[in-house]
């Protein structure tokens, strides 16, 4: 989901490659990894491992810290202050999330200079799903329960990732997520049990986040050039493909239990796959959000881009604190 | 004057009676400000009682490449290991 390869299409036919590399080192590399040994930062890396994993982990990053955006509109319109306080707490996780994985990404030699201005002007990706805009208070919901939901299927399984740094924010990132899909779906439970316009809010808001959620987990794998290797390398653990059918598996009974109702007519149990199957998705769709026409693209960065030109006399002040007890301290 | 604050790594004592353990980093311009923000980061939950934030760049690592030359000795001594000695089975408290 965050970890996928966003790129354009037209950039889709140039995988990462592994050529001059010292052999040797290379080979004792690629043993280390296969036998789930753990990557750290002053380990020698292949070169395209080590790229891989920056725009990987930063465009992680980056879906965290945008992901707060479509939340935090909501914030001050919380239908009651438990909601509230709970949202603001999950957001704050969210911003949080994006700091472990900064973190993480600064130990491969990138800064966090340097990850926040490709963000800002717009070389690096982020989570299309961030893209799409929330309409009433049940988006609020189906976010948690399915942005969420579909993050935690995504990141499991990354808790095992090769790089050491990586996978130890993961954990912790996983500890922190599965309040944030509990409280959606506790949110999508109280409306779909409430009157009939509640509970077609419920339904709207199911039937507009559906289908971008699957989105979320990338490109089918046999779009997706990078997959082989990543997992090879224990980058990834898993493909996308197989990734999003274990959460349309987990997914629908929990939208039956609160009797909502998928949005997909070619939706059917396949009793042989012991799995659903289900219909298309609209990839054209897809690409056209990674190449930046999500229905909020342009808000959501001027958004960021503000939140950090306004910031700036913050980060100012605290250097010329910084400065000033330092030089107070030398005079002692 | 957009100068990138220094990185801190972050140490948390769980609670009282265990070592602090490194849990990650924050940027922060001063020692003050790198124990905030730290408490922020990394302890929404009650995961500690005590914080301790070093300068990244104060911190002296080992060389993986000098690994065998450090760490490899020891492996054969390993009369450094109480298995090391057979004692007779009805001998007890030993
Ligand atoms: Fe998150
Ligand atoms: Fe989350």
């Amino acid at each position: 989901m965050y970890t996928t390869e966003l790129k354009d299409k037209n950039q889709k036919s140039a995988p990462v490659t592994t050529v001059a590399e010292d052999p040797a080192k290379l080979a004792a590399f690629e043993a280390r990894v296969a036998a789930d040994d753990f990557i750290e930062p002053k380990d020698w890396m292949p070169e395209a491992y080590r790229k891989t994993l920056v725009r990987q982990i930063s465009q992680h990053a980056h879906s965290e810290v945008v992901g707060m955006l479509p939340e935090g509109n909501w914030i001050t319109r919380a239908p009651s202050l438990r909601r509230k306080a709970v949202l603001l707490a999950k957001v704050q996780d969210e911003g949080g999330h994006g700091l472990y994985l900064y973190a993480a990404a600064e130990t491969l030699g990138t800064s966090r200079d340097e990850m926040i201005e490709a963000l800002h002007t717009g070389r690096a990706k982020y989570s299309t799903i961030f893209n799409y805009p929330t309409l009433t208070w049940a988006d609020i919901g189906a976010i948690g329960w399915l942005v969420d939901g579909a993050a935690i299927m995504n990141q499991v399984p990354l808790q095992r990732t090769s790089y050491g740094p990586y996978a130890r924010a993961m954990v912790r990132i996983c500890k922190e997520e599965s309040f944030h899909q509990r409280q959606g779906y506790e949110i999508m439970m109280a409306l779909a049990g409430g009157s009939p316009e509640q509970k077609r809010m419920a339904q709207n808001a199911l039937d507009r986040w559906w289908w971008p959620s699957l989105m979320m987990f990338g490109p089918p794998d046999e779009n997706s050039p990078n997959t082989a290797q990543s997992v090879r390398w224990r980058i990834k653990r898993e493909t996308n493909d197989e990734i999003r059918q274990r959460f349309v598996d987990v997914t629908v009974p929990q939208a039956e239990a609160i009797g909502l109702k998928v949005p997909d007519p070619a939706l059917t149990w396949n009793e042989a796959r012991g799995s659903y199957d289900f219909g298309p998705i609209d990839w054209e769709e897809f690409y056209a959000v990674v190449r930046g026409e999500g229905l909020v693209a342009k808000e959501r960065m001027k958004a960021r881009v503000e939140a950090w030109e306004k910031g700036a006399w913050v980060r100012e002040a605290a250097n010329a604190h910084a400065a000033k007890r330092a030089h107070r301290a030398a005079a002692e | 004057m957009s100068k990138e604050w220094p990185l801190w790594e972050v140490f948390v004592r769980a609670k009282n009676g265990l070592s602090h353990r490194h849990v990650g980093s924050v940027h922060a311009a001063d020692d003050r400000m790198a124990i905030e923000a730290a408490r922020d980061t990394y302890t929404r939950r009650m995961e500690g009682v005590s914080l301790w934030v070093v300068r990244s760049a104060d911190i002296v690592a080992s060389d993986p490449g000098e690994g065998a030359a450090l760490f490899e000795p020891a492996a054969d001594k390993v009369y450094r290991h109480p298995t090391f000695y057979s004692i007779p089975e009805h001998v007890k408290n030993i």
